[in-house]
């Protein structure tokens, strides 16, 4: 049976991981390779690493780090930042990414993701959705959250499904940060109208949460940060208390 | 040893360039008929699309080359439909090492979600490229397309949909449909099983 996934998120400025100093004992603090393999050698199933560094500078010095993940750690990641173009993403595969995530860029320029489909088939394509439950229902968000856009949460997952993204990678803002949970109904809804995979982002604070996101909201995939990052959540410790909720995990 | 990766228009190969570095291996990638012939193992690995691999590989005469092998092959993912006898991925005609016919996951149910992504376990296994390895192991798949179960040639089974071929063994060839190079230390020791066939 497909394992449900759990996937630490790794967020990379100037090559440092942003978060992540109560996690384990690592020889360098806030190197992102070094974070990732003690993620992957705890059991995570796939790490994501999002360059937040905006400069050219910063831009390379991720690629770099890209390379030397696909060269130390066996499992597969994403990678995602700051992607424009498919020439982009051209850049993060060759460096070894399995998976490149695109968000903002996708909604300015919805072709790129018919671009990268044919380039490189669907399933490298995560399309990352930030979006925000509105007075007048669930809305996109660019630029980080910054900017609300007219295009509706569903109708703009299911355009980027027949555009040929691989996955959707949603994150509610309004559940990011407050710990309470994921959206369920926002993920069921999600999960019963495309037939790609959903990724479940922002919320989790407890392992229940984890649990709710795959019976509740039918996620295939729960990203998290912070509760990795400051070990408030430990993988195995998870994996082992969704295997007794009866969730498929690999262990 | 001489481990060659045969080189073709397939992404994602470096990841199993990588995974052999890993374990003290430096590969080499080549389409040469000599080289491939001559390296103690080699690999057919990639991920892409039937009928375009199957064209470039016909077009640089390899088709004949990789059925000639007679040293450990190991085929992965595409590697392994392509190895097969034909598939319905663009109505290719393959190389026909496995009597066996690709097909396009069917989607039975909602939930059923095409192509399968992640990881999923296998069982009943056998030979030695799963030496070591336990019962129900869980591996990484990214695929659209499978081969049904056969009894002589199926040496790991697993279930999405319905229970296909997840590795294939025939001689000197071996295949497996999930990524070794992405499994973690299941893979590792996979891939280590196979080095030392």
């Amino acid at each position: 049976m497909l394992a449900k996934r759990i996937i630490p998120c790794l967020d990379v400025k100037d090559g440092m991981t942003v978060k992540g100093t109560n996690f384990v004992n690592l020889r360098t603090a806030g190197d992102p390779v070094e974070l990732g393999k003690a993620y992957s050698d705890n059991g995570a199933d796939e790490l994501c690493f999002l360059d937040i560094t905006a400069s050219y500078e910063g831009r390379k010095t991720f690629t770099n780090i890209v390379s030397r993940v696909a060269a130390e750690i066996n499992i597969p990641f994403t990678v995602g930042g700051g992607i424009q173009e498919i020439r982009d993403v051209e850049r993060l595969l060759n460096a070894g990414a399995d998976k490149v995530s695109i968000n903002s860029a996708a909604i300015y320029h919805p072709s790129l993701i018919d671009e990268i489909a044919q380039h490189f088939g669907s399933q490298v394509i995560v399309c990352a959705i930030d979006a925000r439950n509105d007075a007048d229902g669930w809305h996109c968000y660019t630029k980080g959250g910054r900017q609300r856009q007219e295009l509706r949460l569903m109708d703009w997952a299911h355009e980027v499904q027949e555009r040929g993204a691989g996955e959707i990678l949603f994150t509610s803002m309004d559940h990011d940060g407050v710990k309470t949970g994921f959206a369920n109904e926002a993920l069921a809804e999600l999960a019963n109208r495309l037939s790609i995979p959903i990724i479940a982002s922002g919320g989790a604070g407890e392992m229940s949460h984890f649990r709710d996101a795959f019976t509740l909201g039918h996620a295939d995939a729960a990203l998290a940060a912070s509760v990795f990052h400051f070990g408030e959540i430990a993988i195995p410790e998870l994996k082992q208390y969704l295997r007794e909720e009866n969730i498929p995990v690999r262990l | 040893m001489d481990v060659a990766i045969v080189k073709y228009n397939a992404g994602n190969i470096y990841s199993v360039v990588h995974a052999l570095k890993r374990l003290g291996i430096e590969p080499i990638l080549t389409d040469d008929a000599e080289l491939l012939a001559k390296a103690d193992r080699v690999l057919f690995p990639g991920q892409g699309e039937a009928s375009n691999a199957m064209a470039y590989i016909k077009e640089h005469a390899l088709d004949k080359v990789i059925k000639d092998l007679r040293q450990p092959v190991l085929g992965i993912c595409i590697g392994q439909q392509l190895m097969c006898q034909h598939s319905e991925e663009g109505n290719t005609d393959c190389l026909g090492i496995f009597p066996l016919e690709v097909k396009r996951f069917s989607p039975k149910v909602h939930e059923d979600k095409v192509p399968q992504m992640g990881w999923n376990s296998i069982y009943n296994l056998s030979t030695p490229l799963f030496q070591g390895i336990n019962e129900h192991e869980y591996i990484y798949n990214v695929h659209s397309f499978y081969v049904p179960f056969h009894e002589d040639f199926t040496i790991a089974t697993c279930d999405y949909i319905l229970p296909y071929s997840a590795a294939l063994h025939k001689d000197n060839f071996y295949a497996t449909q999930f990524h070794p190079e992405k499994s973690g230390s299941v893979g590792e020791r996979i891939l280590k099983n196979f080095l030392n066939l």
